[in-house]
């Protein structure tokens, strides 16, 4: 069954003058069609902009569609009686680490989903030790968040989602705001979520290096999906993905590079060790 | 220079007193405080003075600590003490130029001194000893009987404790702020009073929109997180009576019995009252 | 003039138990006219660093020279200093206050005492630079996208006409598009104007493409500062720090090691295809 479903989704917003009449309107979404398997990880691609991050805030019901619909562990968001079911289904990890981390506690962060759901105190526990386990976090549990970098303020953020046990996970450019080595931990937790605990993953960037391992991706731009495909498919495309303003991988770019002048390699080089692999077959 | 503000501090250190249940503190800071009112002689004030130093001893905290709250409220505590000196009617003491101080005066002195040192040092010891979410915690079950009189108890409780955990954000971002228009050649520290507010007006600016980015974006985290009010939650650290804090009741109710028993005893107050009219008013 | 920083050290938090020594010992020559690199991880110091240049930090032992005066000086005039080395906050966005961008910018050379017609030629001029929309000019802050806002804010410095421009990560937060266009702009006012620039980042790759001089941080010390091509050499110690070299370097490394024959210290896309393409035809480009 599919665990997500947007059909011909469009989201409007309407600017409004002084007086609250409307003078424009912009179309964040454009006739949207995304649909995600239990135990899928997915990755949506755009540049700022692009529609992607309203398309994640119609997964957690925090913006409704202005046409088609949104099915979320096959409840229609737009079903009042379902909104709690619906937030607790598609858990949300955003891209500011500051702003989404309440607790003052790291472990008491992690608990106030449960909190909020009425989970008895005892679950409340079990759930915050398994899930500060599932991205690693455990040993920080005491600490104060204000310590902590941003990679790790991000796990404990995605902890905090895990610990409603929701069906699928939408992160909304988690990444943007962290050096290199904080993505990196970030990214490694949430593949880890994805390979080792099943979960669906619905992985939101612009950082195309990110979603290289995903099982499928979506590109959007304008409020469109314009390329959807396994990784390989996408990345095949490089002229395509430099108009739509995103970086392609390295070894990606390079061995398009040494395509274009004639050497004989496949489509979709996504690392630098297939890269290597694929030369010295040249030779 | 906001890091100097020291009321309102946690002291982290494990004693008895830091480990009982902050409704038992937050009661007994109450308690305290209104005896401090109910006083009608030296002996009452002794008995608050002993059991406070008691309670500061169990605690662990440094006194240096506590003492260093009073620093704050030093002016407000010089200006009571000089106000009922010379503004409280009676027999004079001593008179000079258009001054009297009156034997009265002095009493009442030396009583708002004593009460207020003493009620600053008592409610300094919840904050010293208790962590800011615990005592909102504390907060929010010993409040929970406004909740009849439609007191969003919880949500209240809710935002203290996001108050709290974002105050050292936004003072970093402060200092942040300030760095960057000081780069620009903002100028705080110079010019008269106006001037110097008038050149805050480029740190305030940029603060406050933050925050309320800050506040829209929690929100939006705290609702995708099932946050629907202060009802039907269920807590992860709930907080439950131990067999201490119901030792501590009977000490805290032992002695606001017994100090006002006798800070208000008959004899106690007459005995006082013969020491004065026969040693000092003669 | 340059900038001389002579065994700089500044240590947080000296009198307690736990004392962070956030510099250690540094000593730099920054030269007018250059175009530097300063990487290093997050709490390596860099940002640190760069505040000590314009006197919003001073040594807690050691100097900075800036014309030849130690910028410590009871009578040195600090205002002057930050005219002359403009500083950009990573996130600069977040400082702008005015109504409208023009008025925004104007707030620097207001401060350093220009008139108004003056301050605003600077602005105007500065806004020129940056290659902000016209029609924005007089656009609320809040009407901006990201990028723009980034771009006012960095006006908002350069209208003080600095000889130096130092920029704490000013591409963070931005998609790869608005990146290089800041990186491009930032590079252009370089060729343009002889100005130094000094670039502090975490990314390699921006660093490999822009810099002529690259100085690496690691725990409050300076580890290596020299050209590109010679720093991306130590491969391994960066890879230690936690920053590793740029993709196009690594695979050109790797190649190399299974034998064949490709320049191990190329730092672009295009000069590691020209040069396996070489390695693997026998053909130049």
């Amino acid at each position: 069954m599919d665990i997500v479903k947007a059909e011909n989704l469009v989201f409007e917003y309407i600017r409004r003058d002084e007086e609250g009449n409307p003078t424009d309107v912009t179309t964040a979404l454009d006739h949207v069609n995304i649909d995600v398997r239990q135990g899928e990880f997915i990755g949506i691609l755009g540049h700022n902009g692009s529609g992607k991050s309203t398309f994640a805030k119609h997964l957690n019901a925090i913006l409704y569609p202005t046409e088609g619909t949104v099915y979320v562990g096959g409840m229609n968001t737009m079903d009042d009686d379902k909104l709690w079911d619906v937030r607790s289904c598609a858990g949300m990890v955003f891209q500011n680490p500051d702003n989404q981390i309440i607790g003052q506690v790291v472990e008491e962060d992690v608990g106030f989903g449960p909190e909020n759901l009425g989970v008895p105190t005892k679950e409340i526990w079990e759930r915050v030790e398994e899930s500060l386990r599932a991205v690693g976090m455990l040993e920080y549990r005491k600490k104060s968040p204000n310590k902590l970098s941003g990679g790790q303020k991000q796990r404990v953020s995605i902890a905090g989602v895990l610990a409603m046990h929701p069906k699928c996970i939408v992160l909304d450019e988690p990444t943007a705001m962290l050096d290199p080595s904080g993505r990196k931990e970030v990214v490694r937790a949430i593949r880890g979520l994805n390979d080792v605990e099943k979960m669906t993953v619905i992985l939101i960037t612009h950082y195309m290096d990110e979603v290289v391992h995903a099982d499928r991706i979506f590109v959007m731009d304008k409020g469109k999906v314009v390329m959807q495909g396994t990784p390989r498919e996408i990345f095949a495309d490089v002229p395509t993905l430099e108009k739509l303003r995103l970086d392609v991988p390295g070894p990606t770019r390079i061995a398009w590079e040494l395509k274009k002048k004639g050497l004989p390699l496949p489509d979709g080089i996504l690392t630098a060790e297939e890269l290597v692999k694929e030369i010295k077959k040249c030779r | 220079m906001i890091r100097d503000i020291t009321i309102g501090q946690y002291y982290q250190t494990d004693s008895p007193i830091h480990r009982l249940d902050p409704r038992v503190k937050l009661l007994g800071t109450l308690l305290f405080i209104i005896t401090l009112f109910l006083y009608k002689n030296p002996a009452g004030y002794a008995a608050g003075a002993v059991f406070l130093l008691a309670v500061i001893k169990l605690s662990r905290v440094p006194l240096r600590f506590i003492t260093k709250g009073l620093k704050g409220i030093l002016i407000v505590l010089l200006l009571t003490v000089i106000i009922n000196l010379f503004l409280t009617p009676g027999t004079a003491l001593i008179s000079f130029w258009k001054f009297t101080i009156t034997y009265e005066g002095v009493g009442v002195a030396l009583t708002m001194l004593f009460r207020l040192t003493m009620l600053i040092m008592g409610s300094s010891i919840v904050t010293l000893t208790t962590t800011p979410n615990n005592l909102t915690d504390g907060l929010e079950k010993g409040l929970r009987f406004l909740k009849i009189f439609r007191v969003p108890v919880g949500d209240v409780a809710m935002m203290m404790s996001i108050a709290l955990r974002f105050i050292p954000i936004l003072m970093e971002e402060t200092d942040r702020i300030m760095k960057a228009q000081l780069a620009r050649g903002a100028d705080f520290e110079s010019g008269n009073i106006v001037k110097k507010a008038k050149a805050l007006v480029p740190v305030l600016v940029p603060l406050f929109v933050s925050a309320f980015r800050r506040a829209g974006d929690l929100a939006m985290a705290m609702e995708a997180r099932c946050y629907r009010g202060g009802d039907g939650r269920t807590k992860m650290k709930p907080l439950i009576y131990k067999k201490r804090d119901a030792i501590a009741y009977i000490i805290l109710f032992s002695f606001v019995i017994f100090s006002v028993w006798i800070g208000r005893w008959q004899v106690i107050n007459d005995f006082f009252n013969s020491l004065y009219l026969r040693y000092i008013i003669k | 003039m340059p900038l001389i920083l002579d065994h700089v050290s500044q240590v947080y938090n000296a009198d307690t138990e736990t004392p962070v020594r956030a510099l250690d010992d540094v000593s730099l020559v920054l030269p007018e006219g250059q175009f530097i690199g300063i990487i290093g991880h997050t709490g390596s110091g860099k940002s640190t660093l760069v505040q000590h240049l314009n006197g919003l930090m001073l040594p807690t032992s050691g100097n900075v020279y800036y014309n030849g005066r130690d910028i410590a000086d009871k009578d040195f005039n600090k205002k002057e200093l930050r005219k002359h080395v403009g500083l950009v906050f990573q996130y600069p966005e977040h400082q702008l206050f005015e109504t409208d961008v023009f008025a925004d910018v104007c707030f620097g050379p207001k401060n350093m005492g220009l008139s108004k017609k003056e301050a605003e030629l600077a602005a105007f001029d500065a806004l020129r630079k940056v290659d902000f929309p016209n029609e924005l000019y007089y656009a609320s802050v809040f009407e901006l996208s990201g990028g723009q806002k980034r771009r006012a804010a960095i006006a908002g410095v350069l209208a003080m006409k600095p000889d130096f421009l130092v920029l704490d990560e000013p591409t963070a937060g931005l998609d790869p598009v608005g990146r290089y266009e800041i990186l491009d702009m930032v590079s252009a006012l370089h060729k343009e104007s002889g100005m130094t620039i000094i670039l502090v980042s975490h990314s390699m790759e921006d660093v490999a493409r822009y810099v002529e001089r690259v100085i690496v941080m690691d725990r409050g010390k300076v580890a290596f500062d020299d050209t590109p091509r010679e720093v991306f050499t130590h491969g391994e110690e960066l890879e230690a720090m936690g920053l590793g070299i740029p993709e196009s370097t690594r695979i050109a490394r790797m190649l190399k090691a299974k034998g064949i024959g490709v320049d191990p210290d190329v730092l672009t896309v295009t000069e590691a295809a020209d040069s396996i393409y070489a390695a693997v035809t026998g053909k130049d480009k």
